[in-house]
């Protein structure tokens, strides 16, 4: 496939300009994502209120698709329950890597099916992804997460 | 751009290189397609591609030539051990190095330096003392010393760069003092191109009464090198930067240093004699090649020192000189591209950066046009720091690459510009 199907406008306006850059003052939750290979590196801060994300920010130094996916990602997630933010997790992160299928079954990312594309570019998976498995490592109160060794998409996914 | 620091023999630059000949040579060159658009690979820096002449060589070796070397009484292990010293000996005219024990294949230059931080750092260096690179360093030449620091409580010293990317050499010379071990340092730096003024700087570490290292994997395939010369203590290349394969790499050590370091490894090939209470090394340079060594690949590696010499060394720089001038200005001719190793003295290799596009992202686009060039750090994370930059694209050139090469580049760079203006 060519990477140019993958930028694609919706892609490239939220690279451009970024919903919810920055951090969330009162945040409750928060973590640090670095992708070591390609130097992405995100912080994604919360608020959370009875088990669900009142407030989401990020901000960070990373390539277009880092981006464009953790923009999304916080206009997806906000107002969600946290069960609700860690299906989603796991379902962007199957689709990432191949695992589901989003022309056909069931599934809850709306938009977000615009990074589909992106499991055929293996050196932009990890890109994708980094905002997801940030957001979950801030819901369980991990402090920072790495795309290698133990937080490889390709390892636990 | 000034003409890279070669000895230019009489006559050379009046027999310019013939490039599609050359490119012939290359069957990968022509073999492959990347979206369907012809291959422009400019990713020398991180890899160079081989030659028929080494790959036929490395053929006619499994097919009528391996055996395990050393030691065998029978036809094939004679005939590859043969085969093997020869290589060591190409390896020694290619750097005029004074003798073929001088030399020592390692697997790459990560290897090579590990061998003298350990053989040389670990026996040498204690608590204390200090250790200088400089800001340019790819990490291969930045870890090894820091962890023999974290070991030894020793103290690693950085010399500052410019906003060029060149070494500020009154600061490099104000770091030596008493307690100064050892230097090592690049010949030319991956990230940027940076010629470092190795002779200069062999000076005056000798000067000082320190050895130096130099990392020359960035280097031998750009220009000449002879180790004589330069009067360095150890020098450090790879195979598969300069058209040979993987898997080998070469250590160049004065022999009075390499005698009087440790082994690095511990097994066979390496020892006089065994018995459980002591053992007795071999003479060097085998005391550093343990193990069975890469045998095929350092035959096939002479293979391609022997290409590069027919071809010339002065007469591949000066091509490359000739396409670093022209991506160089064309790039520069971009709005908003911004080049990243301005140096005087510079190898072919080009890191940029267009507008705050991520180099990822421009990398990828460029695939899609059949362009081949690095992103990221390359790493050298401490360059990107100081440069302030997380990571660059960078197009580094070899001498099959060509002018129309270049062109395809820049307009690659052009259509990611335009997606995302």
């Amino acid at each position: 496939m060519e990477s140019t199907q993958l930028y694609q406008e919706i892609i490239l306006d939220h690279n451009k300009k970024p919903r919810n850059w920055g951090k969330v003052e009162d945040c409750t939750h928060t973590s640090e994502g670095l992708n070591p290979l390609c130097g992405d590196h995100i912080w994604v801060t919360l608020k959370v209120v009875d088990d669900a994300i009142q407030s989401v920010a990020f901000e960070g130094t990373s390539c277009a698709i880092c981006k464009a996916s953790a923009s999304m990602m916080t206009t997806t997630v906000k107002g969600k329950r946290l069960t609700e933010a860690e299906a989603l997790v796991q379902e962007f992160r199957e689709m990432a890597t191949g695992k589901l299928d989003v022309s056909g079954g069931e599934h809850h990312l709306g938009r977000l099916t615009v990074f589909a594309g992106v499991k055929d570019l293996p050196s932009r998976v990890k890109c994708a992804i980094l905002p997801w498995h940030t957001l979950h490592a801030a819901i369980a109160k991990e402090a920072t997460i790495s795309t290698e060794g133990e937080h490889d998409p390709f390892a636990n996914a | 751009m000034s003409a890279l620091p070669v000895q230019t023999s009489p006559g050379a630059l009046a027999a310019p290189l013939d490039v599609e000949r050359i490119r012939a040579d290359f069957p990968i060159l022509s073999a492959v397609r990347v979206n369907g658009k012809p291959l422009a690979y400019l990713d020398n820096g991180a890899s160079s591609q081989m030659p028929r002449q080494v790959i036929d060589r490395l053929v006619r070796y499994q097919t009528h030539e391996h055996a395990n070397i050393h030691r065998g009484v029978h036809y094939l292990t004679a005939t590859a051990t043969a085969a093997f010293e020869a290589a060591r000996a190409t390896v020694q005219r290619f750097l005029n190095a004074r003798e073929d024990r001088e030399i020592v294949f390692t697997s790459n230059v990560t290897d090579s330096i590990n061998l003298v931080a350990h053989g040389y750092g670990r026996a040498f260096i204690g608590a204390g003392d200090e250790i200088i690179i400089t800001h340019l360093e790819h990490h291969a030449n930045i870890v090894p010393w820091q962890m023999l620091c974290e070991e030894k409580g020793a103290k690693l010293r950085v010399a500052p760069i410019n906003d060029a990317g060149e070494v500020i050499m009154e600061e490099f010379e104000k770091l030596f003092g008493p307690r100064t071990r050892f230097v090592s340092v690049t010949h030319v730096a991956n990230a940027l191109g940076t010629i470092n003024p190795v002779r200069r700087m062999v000076e005056i570490a000798h000067r000082h009464g320190v050895p130096i290292m130099i990392d020359g994997a960035q280097a031998v395939q750009h220009m000449a090198v002879d180790v004589q010369a330069l009067d360095c203590d150890f020098y450090a290349f790879t195979g598969h930067k300069v058209f040979g394969p993987t898997g080998v790499g070469v250590l160049y050590g004065k022999a009075a240093l390499l005698e009087k370091m440790r082994p690095f490894r511990g097994g066979g090939d390496m020892i006089l004699s065994v018995t459980f209470e002591k053992t007795t090394y071999n003479a060097i340079p085998y005391k550093f090649e343990a193990g069975t060594p890469p045998i095929a690949q350092a035959i096939a590696l002479a293979a391609a020192l022997d290409y590069v010499k027919d071809v010339g060394i002065d007469r591949i720089a000066a091509h490359e000189s000739e396409l670093l001038r022209y991506a160089t200005e064309s790039l520069h001719a971009i709005s908003d591209v911004r080049i990243i190793g301005t140096a005087k003295e510079k190898a072919s290799v080009l890191s940029f950066n267009v507008g705050d596009i991520h180099p990822h992202d421009v990398g990828s686009l460029l695939n899609d046009d059949g362009v081949a060039v690095r992103t990221g750090h390359h790493c050298a994370q401490p360059v990107m720091d100081r440069f302030g930059v997380p990571a660059t694209a960078r197009a580094s050139f070899a001498f099959y690459n060509t002018l129309a090469e270049v062109d395809q580049l820049v307009a690659s760079v052009r259509r990611v510009q335009k997606l995302f203006a």
